[in-house]
């Protein structure tokens, strides 16, 4: 049992590796701009506890990342999962930090148990907790344990990864915790789940059957499209992010789960490309949120308000925020020639090249998963559109918005930070798509020493008929090109703009049908702006009025206040009845503990004699 | 040589991209026994415009002013990477259909924050219509990209023009397609471009506070953006040999087939113009689904191979 200790504790395979890159590319900035926001925030005990909060938290994240042995993962991953609860209840004075927390750590230790479980059911297999002798002994085991191993691993993983309908709890505490650490927990810490379901489920447990794939395919695209349209419905910026980042983990976990379907499927290379697609956009996820994150705290901090409709014109008094905002925007928006856009076309070139290989009836699901991934990423420049929209343009809605100002130096160089990854991440696609490549063929044991690459264009051209004939007739993308383009483009128009002769720009009002005092309140909001989206899906949303009439007499109607409002469909009916029931058999349950010792111990007398005679059995 | 094509390719789309909208409209006033403009009235307007100042609300920022540029950026890449001669082209790398898709969505991007920017509700409103439809059209149009996929095998928009033959895979594609630059280029039944009542427009809406030389960027990006999708949907449904591939004795004829197909297009549009009403913008929402279900059917039939 102690035997454990013989084998390494720790292990740095290019996954790991590569996991740990993205956890450092984000803390690090992080941790600088966390210089800026707490000052003058929080008391300076309280920033000391947090900087050490901060320390644990990451260093978990790196155990976890970085474990050979199941027992050391459960220790990295139960201390990461208490330190962010921590961090979330940080601002201790707001009675939404602590219901936010407390829905975090019941619905992480359910994910635990889920994982407790699966690694028990490992162990009773391998006899041992290293990674090395599972992966051995999963080859021998039977294929409906395997089954129920998987299910287990997904349950528990895709709480934390916050995959539909396990998800509730990301809204309430990413947005809860200090903005540096929102950014990490949403940037990194949700990944570490990703992480989990690619080492144990593919590297592991290895996949069995066709289903695995399929599932994990129908969960992702349900969790693209509930994160997004949540997150459209949004006001509050800081939870649009988290549910922006549910939306985000579906578009990893497609990457993911093709990935799973193409290595049963007997499609090795292409296993490898999706893998690969699904890790590139992990990575780009992790650096437009953590920075899209980071901005969202600057607003908090510079106006002290999270709700968007109280925002507005904040680009001209935080101009550089608001350019670090439009730039994370433009990159989860998949716009070219940033990163959202290289992993996104390679996500969606991975579905359409997975068609080739498999019978009908895949072959529709494939494509209409394609059509539901670019859905995801119209809604979502949509929800972007919003935020930026409502945020920076336009006139400020209230004095927290007209009394901002730009932030510190510290927390801007951490953006700048971010910014310019989410650029780098885009143009030198070509570079980074062959060690990611490498990365996920280590990760799955796929020799592709005859797959092809070339620099700069992202070619991927299968070499031995794996993929039937006429498929992949070579696939290009070179971001570098497509950016001169666009600015050879761009200046272009500029020149004939000014060729023309000088124009002199009247800076004047903004039309107002004659009515003269056009001014914040006419401006359209960001609830009036996700409208036609709350009305087309409504099926799923259920929206509802809520208006009450304050009357002076029978005639005359004083005030109107009106409200909308969406239904929370998975907190009615999936998380509400539970918790009912939860309660209701609690109380039920009281009634054999009425408080009598001599009752008690009768209890365990009993339950000693059960065990003695079922002792024989096991 | 590249330089020559690509800049042959520019000035080919530059000068014939508003004579299309404006036979769209002399079209329409043809069906309605109507005088009407002049086929040349797109390039007065924009001669026009060239020449006057501009006017710029107070509350926008460099967002405003940056955007028609981005506008035209985005949609004069494109133009470029659309097969227009030649079957081959120094873009050729580039000119794949889902990278069009996205290049298409940053102009859009752009100009959705420029109607945002100057703070009048009017710019939200077309800005929140815009997206709303854009968001609708890009499954419909991943489809459609799905079946050409299935039948070329790339996405490649240079591999599946030129001479192939028309399947059935392709027609409904090709009608996916059409239904879609309808609600893209802002026509009926999703969009009236001859409205002008704030309250029904979503395009002009956006483009609402723009003036001068800036509108006319704007205006003709949207030229250009419409003769583009009117290109891509002629080489699906009606595919042309390579020019190269063309000895001098058939050059007219291929020349003429070469227009026509593009008249053909034109037509369709103003006859849809012509009979068809506007759209409730809630009713956008199950056109642009039927256009999902026949971006499926599409996939289904390549997949049978028909």
């Amino acid at each position: 049992m102690l035997n454990f200790l013989s084998k390494p504790l720790f292990l740095f395979d290019p996954l790991s590796v590569f996991f740990l890159v993205v956890i450092f590319i984000v803390s690090l900035p992080s941790a600088i701009y966390a210089l800026g926001y707490l000052k003058d925030s929080y008391p300076s005990k309280k920033i000391i506890l947090s900087w050490f909060l901060l320390a644990v938290f990451v260093l978990s994240m790196a155990a976890v990342v970085t474990a050979n042995n199941v027992l050391i993962f459960l220790v990295a991953w139960e201390t990461m999962s208490l330190v962010s609860y921590f961090l979330v209840v940080f601002d201790t004075t707001h009675e939404k930090s602590i219901r936010a927390g407390t829905i975090y750590i019941i619905m992480t230790h359910i994910g635990t148990a889920f994982l407790v479980a699966a690694f028990l059911i490992l162990h009773k297999y391998a006899h041992a907790f290293d990674f090395a002798t599972i992966k051995s002994a999963c080859l021998s085991m039977p294929a409906p344990t395997k089954d129920i191993v998987f299910l287990l691993l997904l349950a528990g993983f895709g709480t934390k990864a916050g995959i539909v309908p396990l998800h509730i709890w990301l809204p309430y505490a990413h947005p809860q915790a200090p903005s540096h650490i929102s950014s990490i927990m949403s940037g990194v810490m949700i990944k570490t789940a990703i992480y989990g379901i690619i080492r144990f489920v593919m590297f592991l447990l290895g996949v069995n059957s066709t289903w695995w794939g399929v599932l994990i395919l129908i969960l992702a695209v349900i969790t693209c499209l509930v994160g997004v349209i949540y997150a459209l419905m949004e006001r509050d910026i800081k939870r649009l992010l988290a549910y922006s980042s549910v939306e985000n983990i579906g578009i990893i976990l497609l990457g993911v789960g093709l990935a799973m379907l193409s290595v049963t499927m007997k499609m090795p290379y292409l296993a490898v490309f999706s893998l690969a697609a699904g890790l590139y956009h992990l990575i780009n996820h992790a650096i437009f949120k953590g920075l899209l994150f980071l901005c969202a705290g600057s607003v908090y901090k510079a106006t002290g308000t999270r709700d968007i409709e109280k925002l507005g014109g904040l680009i001209k008094k935080m101009p550089q925020t608001a350019v670090y905002f439009l730039i994370g925007s433009l990159a989860i928006s998949t716009l070219p020639p940033l990163n959202g856009f290289v992993s996104e076309w390679l996500t969606l070139q991975a579905f359409f090249l997975g068609v080739f290989q498999s019978a009908g009836g895949m072959k529709i699901f494939l494509g209409i998963c394609a059509a539901l991934l670019a859905l995801t990423g119209g809604l979502a420049a949509a929800c972007f559109v919003k935020a930026f929209g409502v945020v920076f343009l336009g006139l400020p809605r209230s004095h927290y918005a007209q009394s901002a100002k730009e932030v510190s130096l510290a927390m801007k160089s951490g953006m700048f930070f971010l910014s310019f990854l989410v650029i780098v991440f885009g143009i030198a696609a070509g570079l980074i798509i062959k060690l990611l490549v490498k990365i996920s063929a280590a990760a799955m044991n796929i020799d592709i020493s005859s797959m092809s690459f070339s620099l700069n264009n992202l070619v991927f051209t299968p070499q031995d008929g794996l993929l039937s004939a006429g498929a992949g007739k070579s696939i290009y993308l070179s971001t570098p090109m497509l950016t001169l383009v666009l600015a050879a483009t761009g200046l272009a128009g500029f020149a004939v703009y000014k060729l023309f002769g000088k124009t002199k720009a009247v800076i004047y009002k903004t039309w107002d049908c004659g009515y003269y005092k056009l001014d914040a309140a006419n401006e359209y909001t960001g609830t009036a702006f996700s409208k036609p989206f709350r009305i087309a899906f409504s099926f799923f949303l259920l929206p509802y009025r809520k208006t009450q009439k304050v009357r002076e007499s029978f005639y005359h109607v004083k005030s109107f206040a009106y409200e909308t409002h969406t239904t929370f469909v998975f907190k009615k009916y999936i998380y509400a009845p539970s918790v009912a029931l939860v309660f209701k058999t609690a109380k039920f349950m009281r009634r054999i503990q009425p408080g009598s010792i001599h009752l008690y111990l009768a209890y365990i007398f009993g339950a000693l004699l059960l065990l003695i005679i079922f002792m024989d059995k096991f | 040589m590249k330089i020559i094509l690509i800049l042959g390719q520019l000035i080919f789309f530059i000068t014939l991209a508003p004579f299309l909208s404006g036979l769209i409209l002399k079209l329409k006033n043809c069906f309605r026994m109507r005088q009407g403009q002049s086929v040349f009235q797109p390039y007065y307007n924009l001669r026009k415009l060239f020449s006057k100042g501009e006017v710029v609300s107070e509350t926008a920022s460099w967002i405003f002013k940056v955007t028609p540029f981005i506008l035209i950026a985005s949609t004069l890449t494109v133009a470029l990477l659309v097969p227009v001669f030649i079957l081959s082209s120094p873009l050729y790398h580039l000119s794949d259909f889902l990278v069009i898709m996205f290049v298409f969505a940053l102009g859009r991007f752009f100009l959705a924050l420029a109607a945002l920017d100057t703070g009048s509700s009017f710019g939200g409103m077309g800005a929140s219509r815009e997206m709303f439809i854009s968001s609708l059209v890009e499954p419909a149009l991943c489809l459609v990209i799905f079946s050409l996929f299935m039948q070329f095998g790339s996405t490649n928009i240079f591999i599946f023009s030129g001479i192939h033959a028309v399947s059935v895979s392709s027609l409904v594609a090709a009608l996916a397609l059409f239904l879609l630059a309808l609600a893209e280029t802002s026509r009926i039944p999703v969009d009236n471009q001859e409205t002008h009542l704030e309250l029904t427009m979503v395009h002009e809406a956006m483009a609402l506070e723009y003036s001068g030389r800036s509108l006319a960027l704007i205006e003709m990006a949207a030229h250009l953006k419409q003769m583009i999708w009117f290109f891509l949907i002629a080489q699906i449904i009606f595919p042309i040999t390579a020019l190269s591939a063309i000895n001098s004795a058939g050059l007219f004829s291929w020349g003429l087939w070469y227009l026509a197909r593009i008249f053909i297009i034109t037509l369709t549009v103003a006859l849809v113009e012509v009979f068809l009403a506007k759209m409730r913008l809630f009713r956008v929402a199950d056109f642009l689904g039927f256009v999902f279900v026949l971006g499926v059917i599409a996939g289904v039939c390549a997949i049978i191979g028909v």
